[in-house]
């Protein structure tokens, strides 16, 4: 009984991973971008971003996954939940990512940047070659943590219909009515996931600072 | 051109926003207290009190918050115990409000220079007057600014309530979308109405914040 019921919301996981690696991927490339024109010369895109980071942490994930699931699908372009979902979670991993490239940006010593301009470096190779690996290694700690907040986020898909772990836990509590078992396992299964994202964070840190180490 | 649609569902969002801002207060209210005994527990010397307390401060963090609504509403009615959607929001939140404080409180209540501690020990206080007098207000202030930035998030987080039928702000907003079938723009009032709370307040702890590290 306990069996069945652990593998039947066991089969919400492929969805809760697949989200949030999707949702963390795109977060993770657009967050760049955003972060290049929020710390960049031109007043008026630093602006825009500001207003576009202020706004994405302000209003509650469920509204964007509503808005863009309700509002934008059933309107304009119709989606799948998961689509609806990869996309509202990717969009506010984004401007999340943006903030912590920021904060790993300050913490690159303004004398490499220095360097390399009186090395002559073209801007692609100082950013791909000098700043990018180094902005990349500050950020895996803060980002590991986004991830893992990002995990236990995509839970908020279930209510769109995404047949993640949350979804599958609601429909095997409803199905059996053993509700304190089935939410106490999906709370177990959650925190297990996070365990490895947490473990894989402190073994690359730790191997990238005995790298460079000083 | 949203603007006459806009007044006529306003009062019942803010119906919605008023029960969110209760659930919001009266989980704060519950769980900073709740996340003060927890970062005292783990500090604690009793081993069995303090892995108790850290087991709970795990769970509280590991698991995603709308798993702790739904346990208090669907799950605790299989133990005998039925909660109004109401008290399951209350309920769910402030474990959540406690579990995430007490790691703010604790890390507030590190940053308490260890001469503090020492000088109180030296001139007789007890290890319950030391606390009171001498290291919880100054941990405490340190904890201030998070604490605060925090307590946006939960009233955030009461978005979440959506999931176990309390009839808050997101609710609101979605069975106006589902009557009138004009999602859009109930979403975007919705939002617009967390956005104008959220943002000033996020604007002033760090102002709050910024002013307290200047003395510090």
């Amino acid at each position: 009984m306990m069996e069945n019921m652990v593998l039947a919301i066991l089969i919400g996981a492929p969805y809760t991973l697949a989200l949030t690696a999707a949702s963390f991927a795109i977060g993770a490339v657009l967050g760049l971008p955003i972060c290049a024109m929020r710390q960049g010369k031109s007043v008026v895109l630093r602006f825009l971003m500001t207003a576009l980071i202020l706004t994405f942490r302000a209003i509650p994930p469920i509204v964007w996954l509503f808005f863009i699931f309700f509002g934008i699908g059933t309107g304009f372009v119709p989606m799948s939940p998961f689509t609806a979902a990869c996309i509202g979670l990717g969009l506010i991993t984004a401007v999340n990512m943006a903030e912590i490239y920021r904060g790993a940006l300050t913490a690159i010593h303004s004398g490499q940047w220095e360097a390399s301009k009186a090395l002559g470096l073209p801007l692609k190779s100082m950013l791909l070659e000098i700043v990018g690996p180094q902005l990349v290694r500050i950020s895996i700690p803060a980002a590991a943590t986004y991830a893992i907040g990002l995990l236990k986020d995509s839970a908020i898909a279930s209510v769109i219909g995404v047949q993640e772990l949350a979804f599958q836990g609601h429909r095997v509590s409803v199905q059996t009515f053993r509700g304190l078992d089935v939410y106490a396992i999906v709370a177990v299964i959650y925190i297990a996931m996070s365990l490895p994202i947490a473990w894989l964070s402190r073994t690359i840190d730790l191997r990238m600072r005995a790298r460079v180490a000083r | 051109m949203y603007i006459a649609m806009w007044s006529d569902w306003l009062p019942s969002l803010l119906m919605g926003l008023k029960l969110s801002l209760q659930v919001c207060g009266v989980s704060l209210a519950l769980g900073i207290p709740f996340g003060l005994v927890l970062a005292l527990g783990v500090r604690s010397r009793f081993r069995l009190v303090k892995s108790c307390m850290l087991v709970l401060v795990e769970i509280g963090r590991g698991a995603p918050a709308l798993i702790l609504l739904q346990f208090a509403y669907y799950g605790l009615p299989s133990a005998g115990l039925t909660l109004t959607s109401f008290a399951a929001a209350v309920l769910g939140l402030a474990v959540c409000t406690g579990a995430y404080t007490s790691e703010i409180i604790r890390g507030g209540l590190e940053a308490v220079p260890q001469g503090q501690k020492e000088a109180a020990e030296a001139i007789g206080l007890t290890r319950w007057e030391s606390l009171r007098f001498i290291v919880l207000p100054q941990g405490l202030l340190v904890a201030l600014p998070p604490l605060l930035g925090f307590s946006i998030s939960i009233l955030q987080a009461t978005s979440l309530c959506f999931a176990i039928a309390l009839p808050e702000l997101v609710s609101q907003a979605y069975s106006i979308g589902a009557d009138t079938f004009l999602y859009m723009p109930a979403l975007i009032l919705a939002g617009l109405i967390y956005a104008a709370i959220c943002m000033p307040s996020t604007a002033a702890v760090g102002a709050l914040e910024r002013r307290l590290s200047k003395h510090a």
